[in-house]
Protein backbone atom coordinates (compact mmCIF):
# COMPACT_ATOMS: atom_id res chain seq x y z
CA UNK A 1 0.00 0.00 0.00
CA UNK A 2 2.64 2.51 1.04
CA UNK A 3 4.92 1.26 -1.74
CA UNK A 4 2.09 1.90 -4.15
CA UNK A 5 1.57 5.37 -2.71
CA UNK A 6 5.28 6.12 -3.00
CA UNK A 7 5.33 4.93 -6.59
CA UNK A 8 2.32 7.13 -7.32
CA UNK A 9 4.00 10.17 -5.82
CA UNK A 10 7.22 9.53 -7.74
CA UNK A 11 5.28 9.10 -10.97
CA UNK A 12 3.36 12.30 -10.26
CA UNK A 13 6.56 14.27 -9.68
CA UNK A 14 8.15 12.81 -12.83
CA UNK A 15 5.03 13.70 -14.78
CA UNK A 16 5.08 17.26 -13.46
CA UNK A 17 8.76 17.69 -14.30
CA UNK A 18 8.16 16.34 -17.80
CA UNK A 19 5.36 18.87 -18.27
CA UNK A 20 7.56 21.73 -17.09
CA UNK A 21 10.27 20.55 -19.47
CA UNK A 22 7.86 20.40 -22.39
CA UNK A 23 6.66 23.94 -21.64
CA UNK A 24 10.27 25.08 -21.43
CA UNK A 25 11.13 23.59 -24.80
CA UNK A 26 8.06 25.20 -26.30
CA UNK A 27 9.10 28.53 -24.81
CA UNK A 28 12.49 28.17 -26.51
CA UNK A 29 10.74 27.49 -29.82
CA UNK A 30 8.65 30.63 -29.38
CA UNK A 31 11.71 32.71 -28.49
CA UNK A 32 13.52 31.35 -31.55
CA UNK A 33 10.53 32.32 -33.69
CA UNK A 34 10.29 35.86 -32.24
CA UNK A 35 12.35 37.54 -34.99
CA UNK A 36 10.20 35.91 -37.65
CA UNK A 37 7.05 36.84 -35.77
CA UNK A 38 8.01 40.53 -35.78
CA UNK A 39 7.06 40.45 -39.46
CA UNK A 40 3.56 39.57 -38.30
CA UNK A 41 3.38 42.53 -35.91
CA UNK A 42 -0.17 43.22 -37.12
CA UNK A 43 -1.15 39.81 -35.83
CA UNK A 44 0.39 40.71 -32.46
CA UNK A 45 -1.58 43.97 -32.32
CA UNK A 46 -4.76 42.08 -33.21
CA UNK A 47 -4.07 39.62 -30.40
CA UNK A 48 -3.42 42.42 -27.87
CA UNK A 49 -6.83 43.72 -28.83
CA UNK A 50 -8.45 40.29 -28.46
CA UNK A 51 -6.79 39.25 -25.22
CA UNK A 52 -6.41 42.68 -23.64
CA UNK A 53 -9.20 44.98 -24.70
CA UNK A 54 -11.81 42.24 -24.74
CA UNK A 55 -10.92 41.32 -21.12
CA UNK A 56 -11.47 44.89 -19.91
CA UNK A 57 -15.09 44.49 -18.84
CA UNK A 58 -14.50 41.49 -16.58
CA UNK A 59 -11.31 43.02 -15.16
CA UNK A 60 -12.99 46.33 -14.39
CA UNK A 61 -16.08 44.77 -12.83
CA UNK A 62 -14.06 42.40 -10.68
CA UNK A 63 -11.60 45.15 -9.71
CA UNK A 64 -14.45 47.32 -8.51
CA UNK A 65 -16.02 44.57 -6.40
CA UNK A 66 -12.71 43.39 -4.93
CA UNK A 67 -11.93 47.02 -3.97
CA UNK A 68 -15.32 47.47 -2.33
CA UNK A 69 -14.96 44.23 -0.35
CA UNK A 70 -11.43 45.21 0.71
CA UNK A 71 -12.78 48.58 1.80
CA UNK A 72 -15.43 46.97 4.01
CA UNK A 73 -13.25 44.24 5.49
CA UNK A 74 -10.17 46.38 6.18
CA UNK A 75 -12.30 49.22 7.57
CA UNK A 76 -13.64 46.75 10.11
CA UNK A 77 -10.18 45.39 10.99
CA UNK A 78 -8.64 48.88 11.18
CA UNK A 79 -11.47 50.19 13.34
CA UNK A 80 -10.48 47.63 16.02
CA UNK A 81 -7.15 49.45 16.34
CA UNK A 82 -8.65 52.85 15.72
CA UNK A 83 -6.64 53.22 12.55
CA UNK A 84 -9.30 53.65 9.87
CA UNK A 85 -7.35 56.63 8.52
CA UNK A 86 -4.88 54.12 7.05
CA UNK A 87 -7.59 52.51 4.89
CA UNK A 88 -6.28 54.01 1.62
CA UNK A 89 -2.76 52.87 2.37
CA UNK A 90 -3.67 49.33 3.30
CA UNK A 91 -6.04 48.84 0.36
CA UNK A 92 -3.63 50.19 -2.21
CA UNK A 93 -0.67 48.21 -0.83
CA UNK A 94 -2.61 44.95 -0.93
CA UNK A 95 -3.75 45.71 -4.45
CA UNK A 96 -0.41 46.82 -5.89
CA UNK A 97 1.71 44.17 -4.26
CA UNK A 98 -0.55 41.16 -4.31
CA UNK A 99 -4.18 41.15 -5.29
CA UNK A 100 -3.89 43.20 -8.47
CA UNK A 101 -1.39 40.95 -10.27
CA UNK A 102 -2.72 37.66 -8.88
CA UNK A 103 -6.46 38.14 -9.29
CA UNK A 104 -5.94 39.70 -12.73
CA UNK A 105 -3.83 36.71 -13.77
CA UNK A 106 -6.48 34.25 -12.60
CA UNK A 107 -9.21 36.18 -14.41
CA UNK A 108 -6.97 36.50 -17.46
CA UNK A 109 -6.45 32.73 -17.53
CA UNK A 110 -10.19 32.19 -17.40
CA UNK A 111 -11.14 34.87 -19.91
CA UNK A 112 -8.27 35.06 -22.43
CA UNK A 113 -6.27 31.88 -21.75
CA UNK A 114 -9.19 29.57 -22.41
CA UNK A 115 -10.09 31.29 -25.65
CA UNK A 116 -6.48 31.13 -26.84
CA UNK A 117 -6.35 27.40 -26.09
CA UNK A 118 -9.70 26.65 -27.70
CA UNK A 119 -8.87 28.73 -30.77
CA UNK A 120 -5.47 27.14 -31.40
CA UNK A 121 -6.85 23.69 -30.52
CA UNK A 122 -9.57 24.05 -33.13
CA UNK A 123 -7.02 25.26 -35.66
CA UNK A 124 -5.09 22.08 -34.95
CA UNK A 125 -8.19 19.89 -35.19
CA UNK A 126 -9.25 21.41 -38.53
CA UNK A 127 -5.75 21.13 -40.07
CA UNK A 128 -5.33 24.92 -40.26
CA UNK A 129 -1.92 24.67 -38.59
CA UNK A 130 -0.91 21.94 -41.05
CA UNK A 131 -2.16 24.14 -43.89
CA UNK A 132 0.09 26.98 -42.69
CA UNK A 133 3.06 24.64 -42.58
CA UNK A 134 2.28 23.56 -46.13
CA UNK A 135 2.27 27.22 -47.18
CA UNK A 136 5.72 27.52 -45.61
CA UNK A 137 4.40 29.71 -42.78
CA UNK A 138 5.67 28.71 -39.36
CA UNK A 139 2.62 28.43 -37.05
CA UNK A 140 4.86 29.08 -34.04
CA UNK A 141 5.82 32.44 -35.49
CA UNK A 142 2.39 33.27 -36.90
CA UNK A 143 0.03 31.83 -34.27
CA UNK A 144 1.91 31.07 -31.05
CA UNK A 145 4.37 33.95 -30.69
CA UNK A 146 1.88 36.82 -31.28
CA UNK A 147 -0.44 35.44 -28.59
CA UNK A 148 2.44 34.96 -26.20
CA UNK A 149 3.63 38.54 -26.73
CA UNK A 150 0.07 39.81 -26.41
CA UNK A 151 -0.21 38.11 -23.02
CA UNK A 152 2.98 39.78 -21.79
CA UNK A 153 1.83 43.21 -22.97
CA UNK A 154 -1.81 42.95 -21.92
CA UNK A 155 -1.40 41.50 -18.41
CA UNK A 156 0.40 44.46 -16.74
CA UNK A 157 -1.99 46.92 -18.35
CA UNK A 158 -4.98 44.93 -17.17
CA UNK A 159 -3.49 44.69 -13.69
CA UNK A 160 -3.15 48.50 -13.59
CA UNK A 161 -6.79 48.91 -14.60
CA UNK A 162 -7.76 46.37 -11.94
CA UNK A 163 -5.82 48.30 -9.28
CA UNK A 164 -7.33 51.63 -10.31
CA UNK A 165 -10.87 50.27 -10.16
CA UNK A 166 -10.08 48.52 -6.87
CA UNK A 167 -8.94 51.75 -5.22
CA UNK A 168 -11.97 53.52 -6.64
CA UNK A 169 -14.16 50.81 -5.10
CA UNK A 170 -12.48 51.15 -1.70
CA UNK A 171 -12.85 54.92 -1.91
CA UNK A 172 -16.52 54.48 -2.70
CA UNK A 173 -17.06 52.34 0.38
CA UNK A 174 -14.67 54.11 2.78
CA UNK A 175 -15.27 57.76 1.90
CA UNK A 176 -18.67 58.00 0.24
CA UNK A 177 -20.42 55.37 2.36
CA UNK A 178 -18.63 54.99 5.71
CA UNK A 179 -17.69 58.66 5.92
CA UNK A 180 -13.87 58.67 6.04
CA UNK A 181 -12.20 61.96 5.22
CA UNK A 182 -11.37 62.23 1.54
CA UNK A 183 -8.09 64.09 2.09
CA UNK A 184 -6.84 61.62 4.70
CA UNK A 185 -7.63 58.69 2.43
CA UNK A 186 -5.50 60.05 -0.45
CA UNK A 187 -2.66 61.73 1.49
CA UNK A 188 -2.00 58.66 3.65
CA UNK A 189 -1.93 56.56 0.51
CA UNK A 190 0.41 58.77 -1.48
CA UNK A 191 2.83 59.25 1.40
CA UNK A 192 3.31 55.56 2.18
CA UNK A 193 3.11 53.84 -1.20
CA UNK A 194 6.49 53.73 -2.93
CA UNK A 195 6.57 53.67 -6.71
CA UNK A 196 9.63 51.43 -6.95
CA UNK A 197 9.15 48.87 -4.22
CA UNK A 198 5.36 48.62 -4.40
CA UNK A 199 4.08 49.60 -7.82
CA UNK A 200 6.95 48.40 -10.02
CA UNK A 201 7.31 45.12 -8.16
CA UNK A 202 3.65 44.48 -8.81
CA UNK A 203 4.17 45.26 -12.48
CA UNK A 204 7.04 42.76 -12.66
CA UNK A 205 4.80 40.16 -11.14
CA UNK A 206 2.08 40.76 -13.68
CA UNK A 207 4.56 40.61 -16.56
CA UNK A 208 5.71 37.21 -15.30
CA UNK A 209 2.12 36.02 -14.81
CA UNK A 210 1.17 37.21 -18.29
CA UNK A 211 4.06 35.27 -19.81
CA UNK A 212 3.24 32.13 -17.85
CA UNK A 213 -0.51 32.15 -18.53
CA UNK A 214 -0.03 32.90 -22.23
CA UNK A 215 2.65 30.22 -22.55
CA UNK A 216 0.44 27.59 -20.92
CA UNK A 217 -2.59 28.60 -23.00
CA UNK A 218 -0.68 28.53 -26.28
CA UNK A 219 1.11 25.28 -25.44
CA UNK A 220 -2.10 23.50 -24.45
CA UNK A 221 -3.81 24.61 -27.65
CA UNK A 222 -0.85 23.75 -29.82
CA UNK A 223 -0.42 20.23 -28.47
CA UNK A 224 -4.09 19.37 -28.04
CA UNK A 225 -5.47 16.06 -29.28
CA UNK A 226 -7.32 16.94 -32.51
CA UNK A 227 -10.79 16.02 -31.20
CA UNK A 228 -13.66 17.81 -29.44
CA UNK A 229 -12.75 16.04 -26.24
CA UNK A 230 -9.09 16.96 -26.70
CA UNK A 231 -9.93 20.65 -27.01
CA UNK A 232 -12.20 20.47 -23.97
CA UNK A 233 -9.49 18.87 -21.83
CA UNK A 234 -6.85 21.31 -23.06
CA UNK A 235 -9.05 24.28 -22.13
CA UNK A 236 -9.59 22.90 -18.64
CA UNK A 237 -5.87 22.23 -18.22
CA UNK A 238 -5.09 25.82 -19.19
CA UNK A 239 -7.14 27.14 -16.26
CA UNK A 240 -5.93 24.53 -13.78
CA UNK A 241 -2.22 24.78 -14.64
CA UNK A 242 -2.30 28.57 -14.92
CA UNK A 243 -3.89 28.97 -11.50
CA UNK A 244 -1.43 26.63 -9.79
CA UNK A 245 1.64 28.06 -11.50
CA UNK A 246 0.59 31.70 -10.96
CA UNK A 247 0.13 31.17 -7.23
CA UNK A 248 3.38 29.21 -6.95
CA UNK A 249 5.37 31.84 -8.83
CA UNK A 250 3.68 34.51 -6.76
CA UNK A 251 5.06 32.96 -3.60
CA UNK A 252 8.57 32.70 -5.03
CA UNK A 253 8.57 36.24 -6.41
CA UNK A 254 7.15 37.71 -3.21
CA UNK A 255 9.88 36.00 -1.21
CA UNK A 256 12.56 37.47 -3.46
CA UNK A 257 11.09 40.91 -4.11
CA UNK A 258 10.13 41.78 -0.49
CA UNK B 1 9.79 12.39 -58.06
CA UNK B 2 10.81 9.00 -56.87
CA UNK B 3 9.57 6.95 -53.91
CA UNK B 4 11.42 3.83 -52.88
CA UNK B 5 10.64 1.18 -50.27
CA UNK B 6 8.22 3.34 -48.28
CA UNK B 7 7.18 1.74 -44.99
CA UNK B 8 4.85 3.25 -42.43
CA UNK B 9 3.23 1.88 -39.32
CA UNK B 10 0.44 3.93 -37.71
CA UNK B 11 -0.72 2.64 -34.38
CA UNK B 12 -0.84 -1.12 -34.85
CA UNK B 13 -1.61 -0.98 -38.57
CA UNK B 14 1.02 -1.20 -41.30
CA UNK B 15 -0.13 1.40 -43.82
CA UNK B 16 2.69 1.06 -46.35
CA UNK B 17 4.79 -2.02 -46.80
CA UNK B 18 7.33 -1.32 -49.50
CA UNK B 19 5.71 1.23 -51.80
CA UNK B 20 7.63 2.27 -54.94
CA UNK B 21 6.35 5.15 -57.06
CA UNK B 22 7.73 7.14 -59.96
CA UNK B 23 6.03 10.42 -60.63
CA UNK B 24 7.08 11.93 -63.96
CA UNK B 25 7.73 15.65 -64.22
CA UNK B 26 5.07 17.70 -65.97
CA UNK B 27 2.45 14.95 -65.93
CA UNK B 28 -0.73 14.34 -63.97
CA UNK B 29 -0.34 11.24 -61.83
CA UNK B 30 -3.37 9.85 -60.02
CA UNK B 31 -3.27 7.70 -56.91
CA UNK B 32 -6.39 5.64 -56.35
CA UNK B 33 -7.30 3.06 -53.80
CA UNK B 34 -9.91 2.01 -51.30
CA UNK B 35 -10.87 4.39 -48.50
CA UNK B 36 -8.43 4.23 -45.63
CA UNK B 37 -5.63 2.62 -47.65
CA UNK B 38 -3.32 5.54 -46.92
CA UNK B 39 -3.61 7.95 -49.84
CA UNK B 40 -3.71 11.03 -47.62
CA UNK B 41 -0.87 9.58 -45.58
CA UNK B 42 1.13 9.13 -48.79
CA UNK B 43 0.67 12.80 -49.71
CA UNK B 44 1.74 13.79 -46.20
CA UNK B 45 4.92 11.78 -46.65
CA UNK B 46 5.61 13.34 -50.03
CA UNK B 47 5.46 16.84 -48.55
CA UNK B 48 7.39 16.04 -45.40
CA UNK B 49 4.44 16.58 -43.01
CA UNK B 50 5.03 13.12 -41.65
CA UNK B 51 8.18 11.07 -41.77
CA UNK B 52 7.92 7.43 -42.92
CA UNK B 53 9.44 4.66 -40.84
CA UNK B 54 11.64 3.61 -43.74
CA UNK B 55 12.22 4.39 -47.38
CA UNK B 56 13.23 7.40 -49.41
CA UNK B 57 11.31 10.13 -51.22
CA UNK B 58 13.23 12.18 -53.74
CA UNK B 59 12.00 15.37 -55.33
CA UNK B 60 14.46 16.73 -57.90
CA UNK B 61 17.09 14.49 -56.35
CA UNK B 62 16.53 15.89 -52.82
CA UNK B 63 15.51 13.41 -50.14
CA UNK B 64 12.44 14.89 -48.44
CA UNK B 65 12.67 12.55 -45.46
CA UNK B 66 16.03 14.03 -44.42
CA UNK B 67 15.36 17.75 -44.97
CA UNK B 68 15.62 20.26 -42.15
CA UNK B 69 12.57 22.36 -41.33
CA UNK B 70 14.14 25.34 -43.05
CA UNK B 71 14.84 23.39 -46.24
CA UNK B 72 11.35 21.89 -46.16
CA UNK B 73 9.83 25.36 -45.97
CA UNK B 74 11.90 26.47 -48.96
CA UNK B 75 10.70 23.44 -50.89
CA UNK B 76 7.08 24.00 -49.88
CA UNK B 77 7.11 27.51 -51.27
CA UNK B 78 7.08 25.80 -54.65
CA UNK B 79 4.42 23.23 -53.73
CA UNK B 80 0.67 23.63 -53.73
CA UNK B 81 -1.34 21.32 -51.49
CA UNK B 82 -5.09 20.84 -51.45
CA UNK B 83 -6.17 19.37 -48.11
CA UNK B 84 -8.84 16.70 -48.04
CA UNK B 85 -10.87 18.83 -45.62
CA UNK B 86 -9.94 22.14 -47.32
CA UNK B 87 -8.36 23.53 -44.10
CA UNK B 88 -9.29 27.15 -44.81
CA UNK B 89 -8.34 29.70 -42.17
CA UNK B 90 -11.70 30.34 -40.53
CA UNK B 91 -10.70 33.78 -39.19
CA UNK B 92 -10.34 35.21 -42.69
CA UNK B 93 -12.63 35.79 -45.63
CA UNK B 94 -12.25 34.06 -48.99
CA UNK B 95 -10.07 36.79 -50.44
CA UNK B 96 -7.63 36.81 -47.52
CA UNK B 97 -7.49 33.01 -47.50
CA UNK B 98 -6.41 32.93 -51.11
CA UNK B 99 -4.09 35.91 -50.66
CA UNK B 100 -2.47 34.43 -47.54
CA UNK B 101 0.54 32.73 -49.23
CA UNK B 102 1.22 35.88 -51.28
CA UNK B 103 1.11 38.19 -48.29
CA UNK B 104 3.32 35.91 -46.22
CA UNK B 105 6.14 35.48 -48.70
CA UNK B 106 6.11 38.33 -51.20
CA UNK B 107 6.00 42.08 -50.77
CA UNK B 108 3.58 43.00 -53.52
CA UNK B 109 1.54 46.15 -53.99
CA UNK B 110 -2.07 45.69 -52.93
CA UNK B 111 -3.28 46.17 -56.49
CA UNK B 112 -1.24 43.26 -57.83
CA UNK B 113 -2.31 40.96 -54.99
CA UNK B 114 -5.89 41.87 -55.82
CA UNK B 115 -5.41 41.05 -59.48
CA UNK B 116 -3.76 37.69 -58.85
CA UNK B 117 -6.32 36.62 -56.25
CA UNK B 118 -9.30 37.63 -58.36
CA UNK B 119 -7.86 35.83 -61.38
CA UNK B 120 -7.51 32.59 -59.43
CA UNK B 121 -10.95 32.97 -57.89
CA UNK B 122 -12.40 33.58 -61.36
CA UNK B 123 -10.77 30.35 -62.52
CA UNK B 124 -12.68 28.39 -59.87
CA UNK B 125 -15.86 30.41 -60.40
CA UNK B 126 -15.88 32.16 -57.02
CA UNK B 127 -14.80 35.71 -57.77
CA UNK B 128 -18.19 36.88 -56.52
CA UNK B 129 -17.66 35.11 -53.18
CA UNK B 130 -14.43 36.96 -52.36
CA UNK B 131 -16.07 38.84 -49.50
CA UNK B 132 -17.66 35.84 -47.76
CA UNK B 133 -16.16 34.42 -44.58
CA UNK B 134 -14.68 30.93 -44.85
CA UNK B 135 -17.40 29.65 -42.50
CA UNK B 136 -20.15 30.90 -44.82
CA UNK B 137 -19.19 28.57 -47.67
CA UNK B 138 -20.63 25.23 -48.70
CA UNK B 139 -18.36 22.19 -48.86
CA UNK B 140 -17.96 22.38 -52.62
CA UNK B 141 -17.18 26.11 -52.45
CA UNK B 142 -14.56 25.45 -49.77
CA UNK B 143 -12.91 22.88 -52.04
CA UNK B 144 -12.64 25.45 -54.80
CA UNK B 145 -11.35 28.22 -52.54
CA UNK B 146 -8.75 25.81 -51.19
CA UNK B 147 -7.87 24.93 -54.77
CA UNK B 148 -7.43 28.60 -55.66
CA UNK B 149 -5.19 28.99 -52.60
CA UNK B 150 -3.12 25.94 -53.58
CA UNK B 151 -2.34 27.35 -57.01
CA UNK B 152 -1.99 31.02 -56.06
CA UNK B 153 1.81 31.07 -56.33
CA UNK B 154 1.99 29.03 -59.54
CA UNK B 155 3.83 26.13 -57.88
CA UNK B 156 5.90 23.56 -59.75
CA UNK B 157 4.25 20.67 -57.95
CA UNK B 158 0.63 20.47 -56.89
CA UNK B 159 -0.89 17.74 -54.74
CA UNK B 160 -4.65 17.44 -54.79
CA UNK B 161 -6.31 15.36 -52.08
CA UNK B 162 -9.75 14.55 -53.51
CA UNK B 163 -10.37 17.77 -55.46
CA UNK B 164 -13.68 16.54 -56.92
CA UNK B 165 -15.55 15.95 -53.68
CA UNK B 166 -18.77 17.95 -53.45
CA UNK B 167 -18.51 19.49 -56.93
CA UNK B 168 -21.52 19.67 -59.25
CA UNK B 169 -20.97 18.51 -62.85
CA UNK B 170 -20.31 22.06 -64.11
CA UNK B 171 -17.77 22.87 -61.40
CA UNK B 172 -16.22 19.42 -61.85
CA UNK B 173 -15.69 20.10 -65.56
CA UNK B 174 -14.20 23.48 -64.75
CA UNK B 175 -11.80 22.02 -62.17
CA UNK B 176 -10.77 19.21 -64.50
CA UNK B 177 -10.03 21.72 -67.22
CA UNK B 178 -8.09 23.85 -64.72
CA UNK B 179 -5.91 20.94 -63.62
CA UNK B 180 -5.23 20.00 -67.23
CA UNK B 181 -4.50 23.59 -68.25
CA UNK B 182 -2.04 24.10 -65.41
CA UNK B 183 -0.22 21.07 -66.65
CA UNK B 184 -0.27 21.85 -70.33
CA UNK B 185 0.59 25.53 -70.09
CA UNK B 186 2.85 25.78 -67.05
CA UNK B 187 4.33 22.28 -67.07
CA UNK B 188 3.26 21.68 -63.47
CA UNK B 189 3.69 18.23 -62.00
CA UNK B 190 0.43 17.13 -60.42
CA UNK B 191 -0.42 14.34 -58.02
CA UNK B 192 -4.09 13.64 -57.72
CA UNK B 193 -5.94 11.50 -55.20
CA UNK B 194 -9.50 10.78 -56.24
CA UNK B 195 -12.17 8.13 -56.26
CA UNK B 196 -14.05 9.08 -59.45
CA UNK B 197 -12.45 6.97 -62.16
CA UNK B 198 -14.32 8.71 -64.99
CA UNK B 199 -12.92 12.08 -63.87
CA UNK B 200 -9.46 10.68 -63.28
CA UNK B 201 -9.45 9.07 -66.72
CA UNK B 202 -10.01 12.50 -68.27
CA UNK B 203 -7.01 14.24 -66.69
CA UNK B 204 -4.48 11.68 -65.52
CA UNK B 205 -1.56 10.49 -67.63
CA UNK B 206 -0.72 7.77 -65.20
CA UNK B 207 -2.65 5.98 -62.47
CA UNK B 208 -1.33 4.09 -59.46
CA UNK B 209 -3.63 1.75 -57.62
CA UNK B 210 -2.78 1.41 -53.94
CA UNK B 211 -4.23 -1.40 -51.84
CA UNK B 212 -3.16 -3.39 -48.83
CA UNK B 213 -0.01 -1.29 -48.31
CA UNK B 214 1.37 -1.91 -51.79
CA UNK B 215 1.05 -0.61 -55.33
CA UNK B 216 -1.00 -3.34 -56.97
CA UNK B 217 -1.29 -1.88 -60.45
CA UNK B 218 -0.19 1.13 -62.45
CA UNK B 219 -0.34 2.45 -65.97
CA UNK B 220 -2.29 4.85 -68.15
CA UNK B 221 -5.97 5.00 -67.14
CA UNK B 222 -7.31 3.18 -70.21
CA UNK B 223 -4.82 0.33 -69.85
CA UNK B 224 -5.63 0.05 -66.16
CA UNK B 225 -9.36 -0.24 -66.78
CA UNK B 226 -8.82 -3.12 -69.19
CA UNK B 227 -6.21 -4.72 -66.94
CA UNK B 228 -7.21 -8.31 -66.19
CA UNK B 229 -5.67 -8.51 -62.69
CA UNK B 230 -8.15 -9.29 -59.91
CA UNK B 231 -7.18 -6.10 -58.02
CA UNK B 232 -8.09 -3.70 -60.79
CA UNK B 233 -11.13 -5.67 -61.91
CA UNK B 234 -12.56 -5.68 -58.44
CA UNK B 235 -11.71 -2.05 -57.64
CA UNK B 236 -13.09 -0.55 -60.83
CA UNK B 237 -16.01 -3.00 -60.92
CA UNK B 238 -16.89 -1.93 -57.38
CA UNK B 239 -17.36 -5.48 -56.11
CA UNK B 240 -17.29 -6.18 -52.39
CA UNK B 241 -15.52 -9.53 -52.66
CA UNK B 242 -11.99 -9.92 -53.93
CA UNK B 243 -8.43 -9.21 -52.91
CA UNK B 244 -9.19 -5.55 -52.05
CA UNK B 245 -10.87 -5.62 -48.63
CA UNK B 246 -14.03 -3.54 -48.25
CA UNK B 247 -14.08 -4.17 -44.50
CA UNK B 248 -11.57 -2.59 -42.17
CA UNK B 249 -9.69 -5.58 -40.63
CA UNK B 250 -12.04 -7.03 -38.04
CA UNK B 251 -12.92 -10.03 -35.94
CA UNK B 252 -15.25 -12.63 -37.28
CA UNK B 253 -18.65 -10.97 -37.89
CA UNK B 254 -20.71 -13.70 -36.20
CA UNK B 255 -18.45 -13.66 -33.15
CA UNK B 256 -18.71 -9.86 -33.00
CA UNK B 257 -22.50 -10.09 -33.01
CA UNK B 258 -22.37 -12.55 -30.11
CA UNK B 259 -22.95 -15.84 -31.96
CA UNK B 260 -20.49 -18.62 -31.36
CA UNK B 261 -17.95 -18.75 -34.17
CA UNK B 262 -18.74 -22.46 -34.71
CA UNK B 263 -22.51 -21.94 -34.92
CA UNK B 264 -23.75 -24.08 -37.82
CA UNK B 265 -25.50 -21.15 -39.57
CA UNK B 266 -22.45 -18.85 -39.29
CA UNK B 267 -19.75 -19.74 -41.78
CA UNK B 268 -16.31 -19.44 -40.24
CA UNK B 269 -13.95 -16.63 -41.21
CA UNK B 270 -11.67 -19.07 -42.99
CA UNK B 271 -14.54 -20.44 -45.08
CA UNK B 272 -15.71 -16.95 -46.07
CA UNK B 273 -12.16 -15.95 -46.92
CA UNK B 274 -11.75 -19.05 -49.07
CA UNK B 275 -15.01 -18.33 -50.87
CA UNK B 276 -13.93 -14.77 -51.53
CA UNK B 277 -10.57 -15.79 -52.95
CA UNK B 278 -11.99 -18.44 -55.26
CA UNK B 279 -14.58 -15.99 -56.55
CA UNK B 280 -11.88 -13.43 -57.23
CA UNK B 281 -9.69 -15.95 -58.99
CA UNK B 282 -12.46 -17.12 -61.32
CA UNK B 283 -12.53 -15.33 -64.65
CA UNK B 284 -15.50 -12.98 -64.91
CA UNK B 285 -18.42 -14.34 -66.94
N1 LIG C 1 -3.15 9.07 -36.20
C1 LIG C 1 -3.41 7.82 -36.64
N2 LIG C 1 -3.18 6.76 -35.85
C2 LIG C 1 -3.42 5.51 -36.28
N3 LIG C 1 -3.90 5.22 -37.48
C3 LIG C 1 -4.17 6.23 -38.33
C4 LIG C 1 -3.94 7.59 -37.95
N4 LIG C 1 -4.28 8.37 -38.98
C5 LIG C 1 -4.71 7.55 -39.95
N5 LIG C 1 -4.66 6.26 -39.56
C6 LIG C 1 -5.03 5.09 -40.36
O1 LIG C 1 -4.29 5.17 -41.53
C7 LIG C 1 -5.03 4.66 -42.61
C8 LIG C 1 -4.86 5.57 -43.79
O2 LIG C 1 -5.45 6.81 -43.57
P1 LIG C 1 -5.58 7.87 -44.76
O3 LIG C 1 -6.22 9.08 -44.22
O4 LIG C 1 -4.25 8.04 -45.39
O5 LIG C 1 -6.57 7.11 -45.76
P2 LIG C 1 -7.06 7.56 -47.19
O6 LIG C 1 -6.56 6.56 -48.16
O7 LIG C 1 -6.73 8.98 -47.45
O8 LIG C 1 -8.62 7.35 -47.07
P3 LIG C 1 -9.82 8.23 -47.71
O9 LIG C 1 -9.94 7.82 -49.13
O10 LIG C 1 -11.02 7.79 -46.92
O11 LIG C 1 -9.49 9.67 -47.51
C9 LIG C 1 -6.45 4.50 -42.12
O12 LIG C 1 -6.72 3.11 -42.05
C10 LIG C 1 -6.49 5.10 -40.75
O13 LIG C 1 -7.24 4.27 -39.90
MG1 LIG D 1 -7.74 10.69 -47.59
Amino acid sequence: MSAQLRRGIVAGIADGLARIGAHGLFLLQILAALPASLRHYRETVRQIWFTGAMSLVIIMTCGLFVGMVLGLQLYYVLSIFGGTAALGTVVSLSLYRELGPVVTALLFAGRAGTSITAEIGLMRATDQLAAMEMMAVDPIAYVAAPRFLAGIVAMPLLACVFNALGIFGAHLVGVSWLGLDNGTFWSNMTSSVDVWTDVINGVWKSVAFGAVVALIAVFQGYTTAPTSEGVAYATTRTVVFSSIVVLAIDFVMTAFLM
Amino acid sequence: MQVRGLRTVLGRKTIFDGVDLDIPRGKVTAVMGPSGCGKTTLLRHLTGQRRPDAGSIRIDGMDVTGLSRQALFELRERIGYLFQNSALLTDYDVFENVAFPLRQHLRLPEEIIRNIVLTKLEAVGLRGAAGLMASELSGGMMRRVALARAIIRDPMLILYDEPFVGLDPIALNQVLRLIRTLNDTLGVTSILVAHEFSAVARVADLVYLLAGGKIVAHGPPQALRDDPSPWTRQFFGGEADGPVPFQYPARDYAADLGFAADHPSAPSAAARQAAATTRAAEPRA
